[in-house]
């Protein structure tokens, strides 16, 4: 029962803060700050959630994490599918972790 | 070639991030149960929660003998980037009814968010309620199904494939990036400060909080460098 309940409490506050904006942004009429500042938060977001993340994949071996990101960033800059710059980013790992 | 419906476009999109779930959703419900969870609370956890990091940090708190409001509020805290990241996906959902908006805000993830906003965006098409859960749809049930065979003790995963994955969903959030950061330097220069912001910020304060605080102030930074025509 415990178990349940801590499992409820997790969910009511992960569920909260990806509610909130779905019930009181359309009541605002946002001056032309807001929005640049929102139009931001994608590039801004993934830029704080790749680092340092990805250097702690492997809190042992950065450089693992670091190899993945590099392939992946060379493969985005030959405007691949974003499907094979996940492939390229995980054989790269893979194929270190085989060779070490 | 017949069009294809935007659920189903909305499901081949997140396709990705289902595969990049799954291995990493099998290791979370063997985990769970490690710390005594049956396999369908460990399930039922990726039904309700559905947010990666927060369930293994959630799951290894309670192997460790921590309290319930101490591990929900570890969870909060969290969570608590998924309120900027819906702040950018519900701009894409102004014109949907309210029920899919509060519905669909659920399944708002770092993936699903970074796919909704960076991802395909055909005219007409992914802005749709069909397309958007298609998308989250299919990522939810990536995570949902592998916590499922995680728990029944299907462990065929070695730690080198989970690690491998994990790098994989790293290289979705870069390959998401890149392109819109060579074809501006604004942008290239948002994401680059909360790099760093994010970096310095990490050595004060925990992790949830310094993605928070980096991409609230790194996102400010486009209120001077974006053109008006944003």
């Amino acid at each position: 029962m415990r178990i349940i309940l801590i499992i409820l409490g997790m969910a009511l506050v992960t569920y909260l803060p990806r509610l909130l904006p779905a019930l009181f942004m359309d009541r605002f009429q946002f001056p032309a700050w807001f929005k640049k500042w929102l139009k931001s938060i994608p590039y801004a977001a993934l830029g704080a959630l790749i680092f340092p993340g990805v250097l702690l994949v492997d809190r042992d071996q950065p450089l693992l994490g670091l190899a993945g990101g590099l392939v992946a960033a060379a493969l985005s800059f030959l405007n691949l599918h974003i499907t094979l710059v996940m492939a390229g980013s995980i054989l790269t790992v893979i194929l270190i972790q085989y060779l070490i | 070639m017949k069009a294809e419906k935007p659920f189903f476009r909305g499901v081949r999109s997140g396709l990705p991030i289902a595969l990049g779930y799954f291995p990493i959703a099998i290791a979370f419900g063997a985990l769970a149960g490690q710390a005594h969870l049956s396999w369908w609370e460990g399930t039922l956890m990726s039904l309700l929660v559905f947010a990666g990091a927060s369930q293994f940090v959630g799951v290894s708190m309670l192997l460790s003998g921590a309290g319930a409001v101490q591990i929900i509020a570890t969870t909060f805290f969290l969570n608590l980037r998924h309120l900027i990241m819906s702040l950018a996906v519900n701009d894409q959902m102004r014109r949907f009814p309210a029920a899919w908006k509060n519905f669909l805000s659920f399944f708002i993830t770092d993936e699903t968010f970074a796919l909704l906003t960076l991802g395909d965006r055909t005219e007409g098409v992914t802005r749709t309620p069909a397309f958007m859960a298609g998308l989250m749809w299919t990522a939810y049930l990536g995570w949902v199904s592998g916590s499922a065979l995680g728990g029944i003790g299907a462990e065929f995963i070695p730690p080198q494939v989970t690690t491998a994955m994990t790098v994989g969903l790293y290289g979705l959030f870069i390959g998401l990036l890149v392109p819109p950061a060579r074809k501006s330097s604004g942008f290239a220069l948002i994401a680059g400060a909360s790099m760093l912001f994010n970096w310095a910020l990490g050595f004060v304060l925990d992790p949830g909080w310094a993605i928070v605080l980096s991409t609230v102030l790194a996102a400010a930074l486009g209120i001077p460098l974006l053109g008006e025509e944003m």
